[in-house]
Protein backbone atom coordinates (compact mmCIF):
# COMPACT_ATOMS: atom_id res chain seq x y z
CA UNK A 1 0.00 0.00 0.00
CA UNK A 2 0.99 3.02 -0.64
CA UNK A 3 1.83 5.39 1.93
CA UNK A 4 0.72 8.60 0.49
CA UNK A 5 -2.23 8.83 -2.69
CA UNK A 6 -3.26 11.93 -4.68
CA UNK A 7 -5.99 11.70 -6.61
CA UNK A 8 -6.68 14.55 -9.19
CA UNK A 9 -6.70 17.63 -6.92
CA UNK A 10 -7.34 20.93 -7.69
CA UNK A 11 -6.79 24.36 -7.55
CA UNK A 12 -7.70 27.18 -8.32
CA UNK A 13 -7.62 31.30 -7.17
CA UNK A 14 -10.25 33.20 -8.21
CA UNK A 15 -10.64 32.52 -11.97
CA UNK A 16 -7.11 31.00 -12.27
CA UNK A 17 -6.52 27.17 -12.19
CA UNK A 18 -3.26 26.77 -11.27
CA UNK A 19 -3.32 23.09 -10.59
CA UNK A 20 -5.61 21.12 -12.98
CA UNK A 21 -5.77 17.61 -11.60
CA UNK A 22 -2.97 16.09 -9.92
CA UNK A 23 -2.68 12.12 -9.72
CA UNK A 24 -0.31 10.30 -7.97
CA UNK A 25 1.32 8.16 -5.20
CA UNK A 26 4.62 7.99 -3.06
CA UNK A 27 5.54 4.42 -1.42
CA UNK A 28 7.08 4.49 1.86
CA UNK A 29 10.73 5.31 2.20
CA UNK A 30 10.45 6.90 -1.46
CA UNK A 31 12.34 9.87 -2.71
CA UNK A 32 10.13 11.95 -5.09
CA UNK A 33 11.55 15.15 -6.98
CA UNK A 34 8.88 17.22 -8.51
CA UNK A 35 10.59 19.28 -11.53
CA UNK A 36 9.15 22.02 -13.31
CA UNK A 37 9.30 25.51 -14.36
CA UNK A 38 8.12 28.76 -11.80
CA UNK A 39 4.29 28.82 -11.55
CA UNK A 40 3.64 25.52 -12.49
CA UNK A 41 2.01 25.18 -9.42
CA UNK A 42 4.82 22.86 -7.30
CA UNK A 43 4.81 25.13 -4.26
CA UNK A 44 0.87 25.52 -4.19
CA UNK A 45 0.92 21.48 -4.74
CA UNK A 46 2.82 21.15 -1.36
CA UNK A 47 0.71 23.88 0.54
CA UNK A 48 -2.39 21.15 0.12
CA UNK A 49 -0.53 18.76 1.19
CA UNK A 50 0.48 20.65 3.95
CA UNK A 51 -3.35 21.92 4.21
CA UNK A 52 -2.16 25.64 3.46
CA UNK A 53 -4.46 25.82 1.27
CA UNK A 54 -7.89 23.94 0.56
CA UNK A 55 -7.88 21.91 -2.44
CA UNK A 56 -11.32 22.72 -4.57
CA UNK A 57 -11.11 19.22 -5.43
CA UNK A 58 -10.07 15.96 -5.29
CA UNK A 59 -8.79 13.44 -2.44
CA UNK A 60 -5.60 12.61 -0.47
CA UNK A 61 -5.50 9.64 1.34
CA UNK A 62 -2.25 8.96 4.00
CA UNK A 63 -1.10 4.96 4.38
CA UNK A 64 -4.90 4.14 2.87
CA UNK A 65 -7.19 6.54 5.38
CA UNK A 66 -8.24 9.34 3.44
CA UNK A 67 -7.46 12.66 5.33
CA UNK A 68 -8.99 14.93 2.74
CA UNK A 69 -12.08 14.58 0.28
CA UNK A 70 -13.43 17.33 -1.71
CA UNK A 71 -16.82 16.57 -0.93
CA UNK A 72 -15.70 17.43 3.04
CA UNK A 73 -13.67 20.35 3.15
CA UNK A 74 -14.87 22.27 5.98
CA UNK A 75 -12.66 20.31 8.26
CA UNK A 76 -12.24 21.65 12.21
CA UNK A 77 -9.60 22.99 13.23
CA UNK A 78 -8.66 19.99 15.31
CA UNK A 79 -8.99 17.03 12.46
CA UNK A 80 -6.80 19.92 10.48
CA UNK A 81 -4.44 19.74 12.83
CA UNK A 82 -4.01 16.39 13.09
CA UNK A 83 -4.16 16.12 9.64
CA UNK A 84 -1.18 18.10 8.83
CA UNK A 85 1.09 16.16 11.16
CA UNK A 86 1.06 13.68 8.61
CA UNK A 87 3.28 15.94 6.59
CA UNK A 88 6.41 18.36 7.56
CA UNK A 89 7.01 20.98 5.45
CA UNK A 90 10.58 22.66 4.60
CA UNK A 91 10.31 26.25 3.15
CA UNK A 92 12.10 27.85 0.91
CA UNK A 93 12.69 31.04 3.55
CA UNK A 94 13.43 28.60 6.48
CA UNK A 95 10.96 30.43 8.50
CA UNK A 96 12.83 29.67 11.98
CA UNK A 97 10.83 31.72 14.81
CA UNK A 98 13.63 34.19 15.06
CA UNK A 99 12.86 34.97 18.91
CA UNK A 100 13.53 31.43 20.11
CA UNK A 101 17.00 29.40 19.86
CA UNK A 102 17.94 26.40 17.59
CA UNK A 103 16.95 24.17 20.54
CA UNK A 104 13.70 25.67 21.32
CA UNK A 105 12.92 26.19 17.42
CA UNK A 106 12.84 22.49 17.32
CA UNK A 107 10.54 21.54 20.85
CA UNK A 108 8.17 24.45 20.74
CA UNK A 109 5.69 22.83 18.98
CA UNK A 110 6.32 18.62 20.74
CA UNK A 111 6.18 20.99 24.39
CA UNK A 112 2.83 22.87 23.30
CA UNK A 113 1.30 19.62 22.69
CA UNK A 114 2.71 18.24 25.56
CA UNK A 115 1.08 20.61 27.60
CA UNK A 116 -1.97 20.24 26.15
CA UNK A 117 -2.40 16.94 26.93
CA UNK A 118 -1.56 17.62 30.35
CA UNK A 119 -4.50 19.60 30.52
CA UNK A 120 -6.93 16.28 29.69
CA UNK A 121 -4.94 14.19 31.72
CA UNK A 122 -4.00 15.37 34.87
CA UNK A 123 -1.80 12.12 34.84
CA UNK A 124 0.42 12.99 32.63
CA UNK A 125 4.23 13.75 33.63
CA UNK A 126 5.22 16.94 31.95
CA UNK A 127 8.28 17.08 33.09
CA UNK A 128 9.60 13.75 31.74
CA UNK A 129 7.82 14.29 28.69
CA UNK A 130 9.77 17.54 28.55
CA UNK A 131 12.80 15.91 29.11
CA UNK A 132 12.63 13.69 26.68
CA UNK A 133 11.71 16.27 24.07
CA UNK A 134 14.60 17.75 24.78
CA UNK A 135 16.81 14.46 24.34
CA UNK A 136 15.12 14.08 21.49
CA UNK A 137 15.60 17.63 20.16
CA UNK A 138 19.38 17.23 21.00
CA UNK A 139 19.67 13.89 18.57
CA UNK A 140 18.06 15.24 15.61
CA UNK A 141 20.38 18.12 15.98
CA UNK A 142 23.30 16.16 16.13
CA UNK A 143 21.51 14.01 13.06
CA UNK A 144 22.27 17.40 11.16
CA UNK A 145 25.70 18.38 12.55
CA UNK A 146 24.39 21.18 14.55
CA UNK A 147 24.67 20.46 18.00
CA UNK A 148 27.68 23.22 19.19
CA UNK A 149 24.68 25.82 17.67
CA UNK A 150 21.87 24.85 20.10
CA UNK A 151 21.61 27.86 22.09
CA UNK A 152 22.46 29.99 19.29
CA UNK A 153 19.63 32.31 18.03
CA UNK A 154 18.62 32.03 13.93
CA UNK A 155 20.14 35.04 13.08
CA UNK A 156 23.66 34.29 14.21
CA UNK A 157 23.40 31.57 12.24
CA UNK A 158 24.26 31.43 8.02
CA UNK A 159 21.23 30.55 5.87
CA UNK A 160 22.73 26.92 5.18
CA UNK A 161 22.43 26.43 9.05
CA UNK A 162 18.99 27.70 9.11
CA UNK A 163 18.00 25.62 6.85
CA UNK A 164 19.89 22.88 8.50
CA UNK A 165 17.62 23.95 11.65
CA UNK A 166 14.71 23.99 9.72
CA UNK A 167 14.41 20.32 8.65
CA UNK A 168 15.50 19.03 11.91
CA UNK A 169 12.64 21.29 13.44
CA UNK A 170 10.54 19.61 10.62
CA UNK A 171 11.63 16.26 11.65
CA UNK A 172 10.78 16.80 15.20
CA UNK A 173 6.95 15.50 15.17
CA UNK A 174 7.72 12.49 12.88
CA UNK A 175 5.88 13.48 9.84
CA UNK A 176 5.49 10.55 7.45
CA UNK A 177 6.24 12.48 4.83
CA UNK A 178 8.39 15.39 4.59
CA UNK A 179 8.04 18.32 1.87
CA UNK A 180 10.91 20.40 0.76
CA UNK A 181 9.85 23.79 -1.43
CA UNK A 182 12.88 24.82 -3.25
CA UNK A 183 15.25 24.57 -0.01
CA UNK A 184 18.02 26.01 -1.53
CA UNK A 185 16.48 28.34 -3.39
CA UNK A 186 17.09 31.29 -0.88
CA UNK A 187 20.94 30.18 -0.37
CA UNK A 188 24.11 31.44 -1.73
CA UNK A 189 25.70 28.82 -3.94
CA UNK A 190 28.40 27.98 -1.67
CA UNK A 191 25.66 27.35 1.12
CA UNK A 192 23.82 24.53 -0.76
CA UNK A 193 26.02 21.84 -0.47
CA UNK A 194 25.54 21.42 3.74
CA UNK A 195 21.78 21.04 2.82
CA UNK A 196 21.77 19.01 0.53
CA UNK A 197 23.86 16.84 1.92
CA UNK A 198 21.46 16.46 4.66
CA UNK A 199 18.56 15.65 2.52
CA UNK A 200 20.45 12.77 1.33
CA UNK A 201 21.28 11.24 4.64
CA UNK A 202 18.01 11.47 5.56
CA UNK A 203 17.01 9.69 2.30
CA UNK A 204 19.66 6.93 2.75
CA UNK A 205 17.70 6.95 6.60
CA UNK A 206 14.48 5.70 4.15
CA UNK A 207 12.85 9.08 5.21
CA UNK A 208 9.19 9.72 2.83
CA UNK A 209 10.21 13.03 1.08
CA UNK A 210 8.49 14.84 -1.56
CA UNK A 211 11.31 17.76 -3.08
CA UNK A 212 10.63 20.37 -5.12
CA UNK A 213 13.66 21.44 -6.32
CA UNK A 214 15.87 23.38 -9.70
CA UNK A 215 18.94 21.06 -8.16
CA UNK A 216 18.82 18.34 -11.15
CA UNK A 217 21.86 16.54 -10.50
CA UNK A 218 20.85 16.04 -6.75
CA UNK A 219 17.55 15.46 -7.93
CA UNK A 220 18.61 13.06 -10.39
CA UNK A 221 20.60 11.26 -7.76
CA UNK A 222 18.67 11.24 -4.87
CA UNK A 223 15.43 10.64 -6.25
CA UNK A 224 13.41 6.99 -6.65
CA UNK A 225 11.06 8.83 -9.18
CA UNK A 226 10.34 12.19 -10.61
CA UNK A 227 7.44 14.12 -11.33
CA UNK A 228 7.76 16.81 -13.76
CA UNK A 229 5.00 19.56 -13.98
CA UNK A 230 3.97 22.01 -16.36
CA UNK A 231 1.33 24.46 -16.01
CA UNK A 232 -0.75 22.50 -13.37
CA UNK A 233 -0.83 18.74 -14.93
CA UNK A 234 1.74 15.79 -14.16
CA UNK A 235 3.31 16.22 -17.41
CA UNK A 236 5.66 13.26 -17.16
CA UNK A 237 6.47 10.76 -14.27
CA UNK A 238 9.24 7.91 -14.08
CA UNK A 239 12.54 7.19 -13.08
CA UNK A 240 15.37 9.60 -13.18
CA UNK A 241 16.83 7.59 -16.21
CA UNK A 242 13.36 7.89 -17.69
CA UNK A 243 12.87 11.50 -17.30
CA UNK A 244 16.61 12.72 -18.25
CA UNK A 245 17.90 10.09 -20.55
CA UNK A 246 15.07 9.22 -22.74
CA UNK A 247 12.55 11.86 -22.13
CA UNK A 248 10.55 12.73 -25.18
CA UNK A 249 8.77 15.24 -24.50
CA UNK A 250 10.35 18.85 -25.56
CA UNK A 251 9.46 20.74 -23.05
CA UNK A 252 10.78 18.55 -20.63
CA UNK A 253 14.21 18.68 -22.29
CA UNK A 254 14.03 22.14 -22.69
CA UNK A 255 13.97 22.38 -19.05
CA UNK A 256 16.30 19.57 -17.99
CA UNK A 257 19.22 21.84 -20.34
CA UNK A 258 18.14 25.00 -19.03
CA UNK A 259 18.51 23.95 -15.74
CA UNK A 260 21.72 22.32 -15.71
CA UNK A 261 23.33 24.65 -18.03
CA UNK A 262 22.90 27.70 -14.75
CA UNK B 1 8.83 80.74 47.45
CA UNK B 2 10.98 78.19 45.67
CA UNK B 3 10.19 75.77 47.67
CA UNK B 4 6.73 76.65 47.47
CA UNK B 5 5.98 76.49 43.92
CA UNK B 6 7.69 73.47 43.58
CA UNK B 7 5.45 72.26 46.18
CA UNK B 8 2.36 73.17 44.28
CA UNK B 9 3.39 71.99 40.90
CA UNK B 10 4.50 68.77 42.77
CA UNK B 11 0.29 68.58 43.22
CA UNK B 12 -0.52 69.24 39.83
CA UNK B 13 2.43 66.84 38.72
CA UNK B 14 0.71 63.97 40.64
CA UNK B 15 -2.56 64.81 38.69
CA UNK B 16 -0.88 64.59 35.39
CA UNK B 17 0.88 61.28 36.10
CA UNK B 18 -2.48 59.71 36.90
CA UNK B 19 -4.18 60.60 33.71
CA UNK B 20 -0.78 59.95 32.07
CA UNK B 21 -1.11 55.74 33.93
CA UNK B 22 -4.56 55.88 33.99
CA UNK B 23 -4.66 56.47 30.11
CA UNK B 24 -2.02 53.68 29.27
CA UNK B 25 -3.49 51.17 31.62
CA UNK B 26 -6.78 51.29 29.81
CA UNK B 27 -6.44 52.58 26.13
CA UNK B 28 -3.14 49.57 25.75
CA UNK B 29 -5.79 46.63 25.94
CA UNK B 30 -8.84 48.86 24.52
CA UNK B 31 -6.22 49.57 21.70
CA UNK B 32 -5.81 45.47 20.90
CA UNK B 33 -9.25 44.93 21.35
CA UNK B 34 -10.11 47.63 18.22
CA UNK B 35 -7.27 46.62 16.36
CA UNK B 36 -8.91 43.08 16.43
CA UNK B 37 -12.04 44.79 15.20
CA UNK B 38 -10.59 46.74 12.47
CA UNK B 39 -8.96 43.41 11.39
CA UNK B 40 -11.94 41.32 11.66
CA UNK B 41 -13.28 39.16 8.80
CA UNK B 42 -17.15 40.52 9.47
CA UNK B 43 -16.85 43.43 6.97
CA UNK B 44 -20.10 45.88 8.85
CA UNK B 45 -17.78 45.37 12.15
CA UNK B 46 -14.84 46.52 10.57
CA UNK B 47 -16.22 49.30 8.84
CA UNK B 48 -17.53 50.41 11.65
CA UNK B 49 -14.62 50.80 13.88
CA UNK B 50 -12.87 52.05 11.00
CA UNK B 51 -15.30 54.71 11.00
CA UNK B 52 -14.91 55.29 14.53
CA UNK B 53 -11.19 55.29 14.85
CA UNK B 54 -11.13 57.82 11.22
CA UNK B 55 -13.58 59.62 13.55
CA UNK B 56 -11.26 60.05 16.69
CA UNK B 57 -7.90 60.30 14.83
CA UNK B 58 -9.12 63.04 12.73
CA UNK B 59 -10.11 65.17 15.27
CA UNK B 60 -8.69 67.18 17.86
CA UNK B 61 -8.17 65.74 21.61
CA UNK B 62 -9.11 68.92 22.70
CA UNK B 63 -12.49 68.90 21.03
CA UNK B 64 -13.03 65.14 22.55
CA UNK B 65 -12.31 66.19 25.69
CA UNK B 66 -15.30 69.17 25.61
CA UNK B 67 -17.76 66.39 24.16
CA UNK B 68 -17.00 64.09 26.62
CA UNK B 69 -17.80 66.66 29.20
CA UNK B 70 -20.46 68.33 28.39
CA UNK B 71 -22.15 66.79 25.76
CA UNK B 72 -24.22 64.46 28.17
CA UNK B 73 -24.80 67.85 30.06
CA UNK B 74 -26.23 69.37 26.85
CA UNK B 75 -27.89 66.39 25.67
CA UNK B 76 -29.80 66.34 29.18
CA UNK B 77 -30.95 69.74 28.80
CA UNK B 78 -32.44 69.26 25.01
CA UNK B 79 -34.00 66.69 26.01
CA UNK B 80 -35.39 67.76 29.37
CA UNK B 81 -36.61 70.57 27.04
CA UNK B 82 -37.85 68.27 24.23
CA UNK B 83 -39.74 66.72 27.18
CA UNK B 84 -38.22 62.94 26.78
CA UNK B 85 -36.27 63.35 29.93
CA UNK B 86 -38.04 59.65 30.96
CA UNK B 87 -35.53 57.83 28.38
CA UNK B 88 -33.12 54.92 29.07
CA UNK B 89 -30.79 57.66 27.07
CA UNK B 90 -31.18 60.37 29.29
CA UNK B 91 -30.03 58.59 32.01
CA UNK B 92 -27.32 57.26 30.49
CA UNK B 93 -26.56 60.96 29.28
CA UNK B 94 -27.12 62.14 33.18
CA UNK B 95 -24.93 59.49 34.58
CA UNK B 96 -22.22 60.53 32.25
CA UNK B 97 -23.04 64.34 32.91
CA UNK B 98 -22.15 63.04 36.52
CA UNK B 99 -18.72 62.33 35.88
CA UNK B 100 -15.95 64.87 37.49
CA UNK B 101 -13.54 66.70 34.99
CA UNK B 102 -10.80 63.85 35.73
CA UNK B 103 -12.87 61.08 34.90
CA UNK B 104 -13.95 62.84 31.75
CA UNK B 105 -10.33 63.71 31.07
CA UNK B 106 -9.67 59.28 31.62
CA UNK B 107 -12.30 58.16 29.00
CA UNK B 108 -11.33 61.02 26.46
CA UNK B 109 -7.59 60.32 26.58
CA UNK B 110 -8.19 56.41 27.07
CA UNK B 111 -10.64 56.15 24.14
CA UNK B 112 -8.50 58.67 21.83
CA UNK B 113 -4.87 56.76 22.86
CA UNK B 114 -6.36 53.52 22.04
CA UNK B 115 -6.98 54.15 18.51
CA UNK B 116 -3.62 55.38 17.91
CA UNK B 117 -2.25 52.07 19.77
CA UNK B 118 -4.74 50.33 17.58
CA UNK B 119 -3.17 51.72 14.40
CA UNK B 120 0.26 50.79 15.40
CA UNK B 121 -0.89 47.08 16.66
CA UNK B 122 -2.21 46.75 13.38
CA UNK B 123 0.52 47.71 11.41
CA UNK B 124 2.55 45.74 13.47
CA UNK B 125 0.35 42.69 13.13
CA UNK B 126 0.18 42.59 9.33
CA UNK B 127 4.37 43.39 9.38
CA UNK B 128 4.90 39.70 10.20
CA UNK B 129 5.65 37.42 7.14
CA UNK B 130 3.09 34.51 6.48
CA UNK B 131 5.82 32.44 6.94
CA UNK B 132 5.49 32.62 10.51
CA UNK B 133 1.75 31.79 11.11
CA UNK B 134 2.30 28.84 8.03
CA UNK B 135 5.33 27.26 10.07
CA UNK B 136 3.57 27.24 13.10
CA UNK B 137 0.11 25.67 11.49
CA UNK B 138 2.62 23.37 9.37
CA UNK B 139 4.18 22.24 13.22
CA UNK B 140 0.45 21.57 14.06
CA UNK B 141 0.02 24.82 16.56
CA UNK B 142 -3.25 26.41 17.19
CA UNK B 143 -4.35 30.12 15.95
CA UNK B 144 -3.62 30.59 19.87
CA UNK B 145 -0.64 29.17 20.25
CA UNK B 146 0.83 30.65 16.87
CA UNK B 147 -0.37 34.55 18.35
CA UNK B 148 0.92 34.21 21.72
CA UNK B 149 4.07 31.83 21.16
CA UNK B 150 5.15 33.03 17.71
CA UNK B 151 3.75 36.30 16.36
CA UNK B 152 3.40 38.67 19.70
CA UNK B 153 6.68 39.08 20.84
CA UNK B 154 7.77 39.45 17.10
CA UNK B 155 5.02 42.30 16.91
CA UNK B 156 6.14 43.85 20.55
CA UNK B 157 9.70 44.47 19.24
CA UNK B 158 8.12 45.73 15.90
CA UNK B 159 5.98 48.44 17.78
CA UNK B 160 8.22 49.35 20.77
CA UNK B 161 9.73 52.68 18.73
CA UNK B 162 6.36 53.87 17.37
CA UNK B 163 4.55 53.02 20.34
CA UNK B 164 7.19 54.96 22.87
CA UNK B 165 6.73 57.74 20.62
CA UNK B 166 2.93 57.81 20.99
CA UNK B 167 3.53 57.28 25.00
CA UNK B 168 6.12 60.34 24.99
CA UNK B 169 3.24 62.47 23.33
CA UNK B 170 0.89 61.44 25.61
CA UNK B 171 3.01 62.85 28.41
CA UNK B 172 3.06 66.00 26.90
CA UNK B 173 -0.97 66.07 26.06
CA UNK B 174 -1.89 65.48 29.74
CA UNK B 175 -1.73 69.09 29.51
CA UNK B 176 -4.76 69.28 27.43
CA UNK B 177 -6.96 68.29 30.28
CA UNK B 178 -6.46 71.73 31.74
CA UNK B 179 -9.31 72.98 29.16
CA UNK B 180 -12.17 71.14 31.42
CA UNK B 181 -11.17 72.36 34.56
CA UNK B 182 -8.58 68.92 35.67
CA UNK B 183 -5.87 70.06 37.87
CA UNK B 184 -2.57 69.45 36.42
CA UNK B 185 0.47 70.74 36.26
CA UNK B 186 0.25 73.88 34.14
CA UNK B 187 -2.60 74.86 35.70
CA UNK B 188 -0.94 74.74 39.12
CA UNK B 189 2.01 76.85 37.40
CA UNK B 190 -0.31 79.17 35.82
CA UNK B 191 -2.51 79.96 39.13
CA UNK B 192 0.98 81.92 40.11
CA UNK B 193 0.32 84.29 37.56
CA UNK B 194 -2.97 85.49 39.01
CA UNK B 195 -2.06 85.05 42.88
CA UNK B 196 1.60 86.16 42.88
CA UNK B 197 1.99 87.99 39.53
CA UNK B 198 4.99 86.03 38.49
CA UNK B 199 5.12 83.53 35.40
CA UNK B 200 8.34 81.17 35.91
CA UNK B 201 6.50 79.05 37.64
CA UNK B 202 5.13 78.15 34.33
CA UNK B 203 8.09 77.93 33.07
CA UNK B 204 9.40 75.70 35.43
CA UNK B 205 6.77 73.05 34.72
CA UNK B 206 8.95 72.62 31.94
CA UNK B 207 11.27 70.49 34.07
CA UNK B 208 8.77 68.37 35.32
CA UNK B 209 7.69 67.44 31.59
CA UNK B 210 11.25 66.92 30.72
CA UNK B 211 12.39 64.66 33.98
CA UNK B 212 9.66 62.72 33.04
CA UNK B 213 9.80 61.92 29.51
CA UNK B 214 13.81 61.49 30.40
CA UNK B 215 13.19 58.70 32.58
CA UNK B 216 10.69 57.36 29.43
CA UNK B 217 13.06 57.79 27.15
CA UNK B 218 15.74 55.93 29.44
CA UNK B 219 13.15 53.09 30.13
CA UNK B 220 11.86 52.83 26.24
CA UNK B 221 15.59 52.21 24.91
CA UNK B 222 16.44 49.85 27.58
CA UNK B 223 13.24 47.49 26.56
CA UNK B 224 14.35 47.48 23.07
CA UNK B 225 17.89 46.85 23.99
CA UNK B 226 16.21 44.28 25.98
CA UNK B 227 14.81 42.83 22.57
CA UNK B 228 17.43 43.42 20.23
CA UNK B 229 19.09 39.74 21.08
CA UNK B 230 16.85 38.43 17.70
CA UNK B 231 16.51 40.45 14.66
CA UNK B 232 12.97 39.64 12.42
N1 LIG C 1 -2.43 32.82 -3.07
C1 LIG C 1 -2.45 32.93 -4.42
N2 LIG C 1 -3.34 33.76 -5.01
C2 LIG C 1 -3.38 33.87 -6.35
N3 LIG C 1 -2.56 33.24 -7.20
C3 LIG C 1 -1.63 32.41 -6.68
C4 LIG C 1 -1.53 32.22 -5.26
N4 LIG C 1 -0.53 31.34 -5.04
C5 LIG C 1 -0.04 31.00 -6.24
N5 LIG C 1 -0.69 31.64 -7.24
C6 LIG C 1 -0.44 31.48 -8.67
O1 LIG C 1 -0.40 30.12 -8.96
C7 LIG C 1 0.58 29.83 -9.93
C8 LIG C 1 1.47 28.72 -9.45
O2 LIG C 1 2.22 29.19 -8.37
P1 LIG C 1 3.20 28.25 -7.53
O3 LIG C 1 2.45 27.11 -7.00
O4 LIG C 1 3.89 29.11 -6.56
O5 LIG C 1 4.21 27.76 -8.65
P2 LIG C 1 5.69 27.24 -8.52
O6 LIG C 1 5.96 26.93 -7.08
O7 LIG C 1 5.75 26.05 -9.39
O8 LIG C 1 6.58 28.32 -9.03
C9 LIG C 1 1.31 31.12 -10.21
O9 LIG C 1 0.83 31.64 -11.42
C10 LIG C 1 0.92 32.01 -9.07
O10 LIG C 1 0.84 33.35 -9.48
MG1 LIG D 1 7.44 27.71 -5.79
Amino acid sequence: MSILNVYDLKKSFGKTEVLKGITFSVEQGEVISILGSSGSGKTTLLRCLNFLETPNEGRIEVNGREIFSADNKELPDRVLRENRLNFGLVFQQFNLFPQYTVLENLTLAAKLRVKEAAKKDKTLSKNQLFESIDKQALETLESVGLSEKKDFYPCQLSGGQQQRVAIARALMLSPQILCFDEPTSALDPELTGEVLAVIKELAQRKVTMIIVTHEMAFAREVSDKIIFMDEGVVAACGTPDEIFCNSSNERICKFISAMSNK
Amino acid sequence: MFIEVTLALFGGFLTTLQIFFLTLLFSIPLGLVICFGSMSRFKPLQWLVKVFVWIIRGTPLMLQLIVVYFGPGLLCASMERAGQAGNVIYYIADYLNSFSPFVATIIAFSINYACYFSEIYRGGIESIPRGQYEAGQVLGMTKTQIFFRVVLLQVIKRILPPMSNEIITLVKDTSLARIITCYEIIWAGQKFIKSEGIIWPLFYTGAFYLLFSGLLTILFAKMEKKLSYFKN
